[in-house]
């Protein structure tokens, strides 16, 4: 079984929300890639999203523009993002990992061989920004006959058709875009969240994440009592972006994700104390 | 020459309806964008079959950018060549000094059947970025155009003329500050503005619907120009030729031609100093296929599959991708392409401006240089159609620059 089902399982078992933060490979040093992964799982992280860099990172802000821009500058392409993975492997052979990047280097590396690869390396999802359902079909089907699910975008503009034609694909869990907009560029409004996902839910039965607009551990907390998960990136990235060291670079992972875990579950406990107390 | 609904709609064309040329097109886009893109496949479509819509459009075409465009036929060079003649088709003489100006006065229109009351533009060297600050002015339309920052630097001028026409020019400093950020940046204000705004983008490339509905806008090139091979020659040209950067004024004049296989097509790309290095920008001559701003298409990228810098002297080609429908043209035989040199292109750019009189943009002087060499191969009898896509008051400070004039 993918390591993505069996921690939405087991999440969901235990009634809580899922903490996913993004990186960027090789950002703010490749040296420090691995390390930053494993400290975002010590600091509460259930799912890890490691962003593979590209030249054109067409629906991505400033921020992960400039993460990718330092890592390329550094040398960091497939091979050293799945190098990446297969050193953080060799000590958390449990937590989901899933890398999120851009068709082009993808197909010049040949997307069979790529899922290939990435299937050894232990990645369990891939989301392809600039791929959606329907340019997916193939790559879907060689990521599938490697056991990886292929993660898909939905946004607030998306259609019910869409949505039906997404399902279709989709595996893991799906990615809602809470805002319009690139990534990092505004704040999540939550009222809106809530028909939103009802209706993603309508269509399929995938644990539903929230990511682009989240950036502190009030908004963390708010969309957590909504959703499956919440996906935390640019607010994080650009806080890397200052470290020089590695034990800077850790700490920080572990000062800023440790309070969005507490919002999180704090808010999932209180909702369900709200449901446990009778009216 | 009046357009009609029928002549512009070919249903029998490419691309098919999710947007593909065969294996090239298509929508590699965000999710996000993907609602907008089908909201203005619609709209296209619809528009296409208004009688009014188009009645309007051609009355733009004829009083506001002031077509047809003549043919005229250059004896000097076509003598200086000993060979096929060489005929060229005056896009130069358009409002605001190129072609593009065909498909920003469509996609303006378009933009306020939409209720949009903004738009927004990339540019390179800011002939796109002038002819949508242009329609916009007219049309009484918010304006942003989204330039890399070394073509600010480089393209002073065109800049004010934007800020004069009431357009906002952001000077984009991301990846390599030139013409593929801008189009990256001008997709993320899209992204987050999609309510309100139209993008006007300015070449067949990038997302279905843009490769078809800016090839049909600048189709009008085409259509008239082979009207006026008939009326004036009795006769089909034996080759078209044109440069391709992103390729909207060569997709223009070839499409109506498709169909007559007597027409060879020739495209001419940007091939800098040379294919064999890679400071060029011939992405069909020298590249390979990939994913690129939204379409399955040609690109030049490195081993990694990172999108490379590229270079020519004529910022208008110097674009690392190229339309979707040049790529099916190239694989499925029916156009060829060619490169051609900065120096190649500087040669050609003296020869028409002093043996006929006309100044040409640096890209249209690439066809020139191209249509120069087909002539003096060709038997006298033969005729090549040269798209004089633009004018060359732009590029004098570019060529000054380039032989070390001072002013």
């Amino acid at each position: 079984m993918n390591r993505i089902d069996q921690r939405f399982q087991s999440l969901k078992a235990s009634g809580r929300a899922a903490l996913v933060p993004y990186v960027t490979a090789g950002h703010p040093h490749p040296e420090f890639s691995v390390d930053i992964l494993h400290a975002a799982v010590s600091a509460g992280a259930d799912l890890v999203e490691l962003g593979m860099p590209f030249s054109d990172v067409m629906a991505d802000g400033p921020v992960i523009q400039n993460a990718c821009a330092r890592a390329l500058e550094q040398g960091t392409g497939l091979d050293q993002v799945l190098e990446t993975v297969r050193e953080f492997r060799q000590s958390d052979d449990h937590t989901p990992l899933i890398l999120m990047g851009y068709t082009n280097p993808i197909e010049r590396r040949g997307s069979e061989r790529f899922a290939r690869e990435a299937a050894e390396a232990g990645v369990d999802g891939l989301l392809v920004v600039d791929c959606p359902a329907d340019e997916a079909a193939t790559l879907r089907d060689q990521l599938a006959a490697n056991g990886v699910h292929q993660i898909f975008l939905v946004a607030p503009t998306t259609t019910d058709a869409r949505l039906e034609r997404t399902a279709s694909l989709a595996g893991g869990f799906v990615y809602h875009v809470s805002i319009k907009g690139v990534t990092g560029a505004a704040s999540l409004d939550v009222t809106g969240l809530s028909p939103m996902l009802k209706r993603i839910r309508e269509h399929m039965d995938l644990p539903v994440a929230v990511g682009f607009g989240v950036s502190t551990p009030d908004q963390a907390g708010s969309v957590a009592a909504l959703a499956d998960a919440v996906v935390i990136g640019s607010a994080l990235v650009k806080r890397l972006d200052a470290c020089e060291t590695k034990d800077e670079t850790i700490a920080t992972v572990t000062e800023f994700l440790a309070p969005v875990r507490q919002a999180m579950d704090n808010s999932r406990l209180t909702q369900s104390e709200k449901v446990a107390t009778p009216t | 020459m009046a357009e009609t609904a029928d002549q512009i709609i070919r249903p029998e064309a490419l691309p098919d309806p999710s947007g593909h040329f065969g294996v090239f097109g298509g929508r590699f886009v965000s999710e996000t964008l993907m609602p907008a893109l089908e909201e203005l496949d619609q709209a296209w479509r619809t528009i296409l079959k208004d009688a009014d819509f188009l009645a309007e459009l051609d009355r733009d075409l004829a009083h506001f950018v002031g077509r047809p465009s003549p043919l005229y036929l250059a004896e000097n060079l076509t003598r200086d060549m000993g060979g096929a003649r060489i005929v060229l088709k005056r896009e130069d003489l358009n409002h605001t000094g190129a072609h593009k100006i065909n498909n920003t006065v469509g996609q303006g229109l378009l933009a306020r059947a939409m209720g949009k009351k903004r738009v927004i533009a990339e540019t390179g060297a800011g002939q796109h970025g002038v002819a949508s600050a242009t329609v916009a002015a007219r049309l009484g339309m918010d304006c942003v155009v989204y330039m890399g920052s070394e073509d600010v630097r480089r393209q002073a001028v065109n800049v004010y003329r934007m800020k004069l026409l009431g357009a906002e020019v952001v000077s984009v400093d991301s990846g390599s500050k030139t013409l593929k950020d801008a189009l990256n940046e001008a997709m993320r204000d899209w992204v987050t503005n999609v309510d309100d705004t139209f993008y006007i983008l300015g070449t067949v490339a990038g997302p279905h619907p843009y490769p078809a509905m800016v090839r049909d806008f600048n189709a009008v090139v085409g259509r008239e120009a082979r009207g006026q091979m008939m009326d004036e020659y009795g006769r089909l040209p034996d080759a078209l030729v044109a440069c391709v950067g992103g390729g909207s004024n060569a997709m223009g004049l070839f499409h109506p031609f498709i169909g007559d296989e007597s027409v060879a097509m020739y495209g001419v790309e940007a091939a800098g100093r040379g294919l064999s290095g890679h400071e060029h920008a011939a992405s069909l001559c020298a590249g390979r296929v990939g994913v690129l701003h939204g379409s399955r298409t040609y690109l030049l990228d490195d081993e990694a599959g990172q999108i490379r810098d590229t270079h020519s002297v004529s910022a208008g080609l110097d674009y690392p991708g190229v339309g979707p429908e040049h790529a099916w043209l190239k694989d499925s035989g029916r156009a060829e392409y060619v490169g051609v040199t900065d120096s190649e292109a500087l040669e050609a750019f003296h020869a028409l401006t002093r043996r006929e009189g006309i100044m040409p943009a640096l890209e249209s002087a690439h066809a020139i240089a191209y249509g120069m060499k087909l002539a003096s191969e060709r038997p006298k009898d033969a005729i090549a159609l040269v798209n004089l896509s633009g004018r060359g008051d732009k590029d004098i400070q570019t060529v000054a620059d380039l032989e070390g004039i001072k002013f």
